[in-house]
């Protein structure tokens, strides 16, 4: 498919316990360079582990990754020279302000503390947070800390980022603004690993999908390979008058050329649909046949019916590893 | 969540700006390994900086015991409240220090909780360098302590018989040694689950052996079995060479055992620390 020349990741049988719990059990991937790639899956599959291998923080007990050329364990400082990495729990030093944690960083990566100053100053500017500057992380929202975190990550353009569930936890708002911040990067060249408990933030952000379950990849591909795989979103319509219903399901069955089912709401219905145009025509053609609308969404399949249809058991929310579940009680706490 | 979110910019600059903020040309040089551990080292000032309560909490109980200990047993213990304070101040500064050593282990655990050691790993800089570089910070806090209960002595009339040079030389003796007894510390702190345990199982270790030296009495007023310890301890050593060289005598082979403590405690938990800290 792809040469070993054009993949920024390249990993075959990765395999991490901690104490009796498999984190990771054989975890294959091939990330193209320049490319957005999702690791989808929830709490627990091993999607922190699996990425703490990748940027040379944890050794895998077995199986071999190269990123951006170089092997994770043999060669890791080459890696660490090429990546960034922003983790799950924001990394960032909450006794410092804003601004003070990215001259750091800018000191680390080898500026002088004029130019790290200066560095910091460009990117709190990009970043909006030019008037937190000055406070201590501490007291930073979890959307400010976000921004704080992925600008310490491309004080040096890195070839490579690693994202951490970017957005677990954000309001709506804030995680749009992380997704702005990715789709800058991805389309300024940078190569990005993110993982994500979301299949809708996968779908939006990632040129590629793996699906991770009890540490193991089980489906790989685009989004829409995947959501096909996995069967379409459907199309939810509710009516004015309940009187309708017949008579709407006549006509959307035929627009959508799939069976409609009744809801419980009595002037509530929905149909299969993967196509977002066809869908929009088919509710087009209800108002049109005069057919009263009260509220239509056209809804994806959730991560629960993701995992639902490829591994035959439910999302388990609740992490099996004990290393990303205190890290969620950390969180929490 | 289920349903499909229009997506709609939150900044409609931002794409631009980060564009901007993402050409910057070249890439420094790779930063050298003194000036990533001066770069920590300067982090750790900030942090003095930004909490000053870490400065407050380990110099208080020793200012608060120098007044307990002179005022209310020092007639007792040595007939007069003036010739205690003379015995017992540069044993209060060898517990002010070496109390606040234990603080290195609290903020490298606070460091692996908050995630920040992550990023510190992934960067391309020797491993040592963060633990070096907090050490470097660390004598900072040293020194504050240090001259807080050197100041307060004299401020209730302690005079060192050595003069300036006398109590330079006791200060630097005793950062020495808590250089050594800190990365203990720093080592307890990257085994231990949370900064508060590190905390008190620090406290744990360090008041009873404070107590049972010659910091507050001469051994030779205490049991046998209990001379016997107190006279094997650490802390007398470092203590007796402490007072001795404020005191203006040649502390000898105190001085030898004191650095050889220090040296130990450095070449057994310095390696150790920087191996647990590669692995977390």
């Amino acid at each position: 498919m792809s040469t070993s020349s054009t993949l920024a990741i390249e990993a075959s049988g990765l395999e991490k316990s901690f104490g009796t719990s498999r984190a990771v059990c054989g975890v294959d991937l091939a990330v193209r360079q320049g490319s957005v790639y999702g690791i989808l899956g929830p709490n627990g599959a091993g999607k922190t582990t699996t990425i703490k291998i990748l940027a040379t923080l944890v050794r895998p007990d077995a199986g071999e990754a190269r990123v951006l050329g170089h092997d994770v364990v043999r060669e890791a400082d080459a890696v660490r020279g090429a990546i960034s990495l922003t983790g799950q729990l924001a990394s960032v030093d909450e006794d410092l302000s804003g601004e003070e944690n990215l001259i750091l960083l800018g000191r680390l990566l080898g500026f002088s503390h004029k130019r790290a100053k200066a560095r910091a100053a460009e990117l709190l500017e990009a970043f909006g947070l030019v008037e937190a500057a000055d406070r201590l992380v501490k007291g930073y929202s979890g959307g400010m800390r976000r921004r704080l975190d992925i600008a310490a990550s491309i004080i040096v353009t890195p070839e490579l980022l690693f994202l951490d569930e970017p957005t677990t936890g954000l309001d709506p708002r804030s995680r749009n603004q992380v997704w702005d911040i990715v789709r800058a990067l991805a389309a300024g060249g940078t190569t990005i690993l993110l993982s994500t408990q979301y299949l809708d933030e996968a779908d939006q952000l990632a040129d590629r999908i793996a699906v991770i379950d009890r540490g193991r990849v089980i489906a790989e591909g685009t989004p829409s390979q995947l959501k096909a795989s996995v069967g379409s979103g459907a199309l939810h319509v509710r009516l004015l008058d309940a009187d309708r219903r017949a008579d709407a399901a006549g006509i959307l069955s035929r627009a959508l050329a799939a069976e409609v089912h009744p809801e419980p709401d009595a002037a509530a219905l929905s149909a299969p649909s993967a196509d977002a145009d066809r869908a929009a025509e088919a509710v087009g053609e209800l108002s049109q046949s005069g057919i009263g609308i009260a509220t239509f969404s056209l809804g994806q399949p959730t991560l629960d019916e993701v995992f639902l249809a490829l591994t035959g058991h439910a999302a388990e929310r609740n992490g099996t590893t004990d290393e990303e579940t205190t890290q969620t009680e950390r969180r929490a706490a | 969540m289920n349903t499909a979110t229009p997506h709609v910019p939150a900044h409609p600059a931002a794409d631009h700006a980060i564009r901007k903020a993402l050409a910057t040309g070249a890439p420094p040089a790779r930063a050298g390994a003194p000036s990533t551990v001066l770069a920590f080292g300067w982090r750790g000032m900030l942090k003095i900086k930004h909490v000053p309560e870490q400065l407050i909490d380990v110099t208080l109980t020793p200012v608060l015991l120098v007044f307990l200990f002179t005022y209310m047993f020092g007639g007792a213990i040595a007939g007069s409240t003036g010739d205690y304070l003379q015995f017992l101040l540069p044993g209060m500064l060898v517990m002010s220090v070496l109390f606040s050593t234990v603080y290195s282990g609290v903020a490298l655990n606070t460091d692996v909780t908050n995630g920040v050691v992550d990023r510190f790993r992934s960067l391309p800089i020797p491993r040592s360098s963060p633990l070096v570089g907090a050490v470097l910070g660390d004598s900072v806090r040293y020194l504050v302590g240090a001259s807080v209960i050197v100041g307060l002595g004299l401020a209730l009339g302690y005079r060192p018989e050595a003069g300036l040079p006398g109590v330079l030389a006791a200060v630097a003796l005793v950062v020495a040694f808590a250089f050594g007894l800190s990365w203990l510390f720093a080592a307890v702190g990257l085994l231990m689950r949370t900064p508060r345990a590190v905390s008190a199982a620090g406290n744990m270790a360090l008041f009873p052996l404070v107590f049972l030296s010659n910091v507050f009495v001469a051994p030779e007023t205490l049991p046998g079995w209990l001379e016997a310890f107190v006279d094997v301890s650490p802390i007398s050593h470092l203590t007796a060479s402490t007072r001795a060289l404020m005191d203006g005598t040649f502390p000898g082979l105190e001085l030898g055992v004191s650095l050889g403590t220090a040296a130990l405690l450095t070449a057994v938990f310095a390696p150790l620390t920087t191996y647990l800290y590669g692995r977390k």
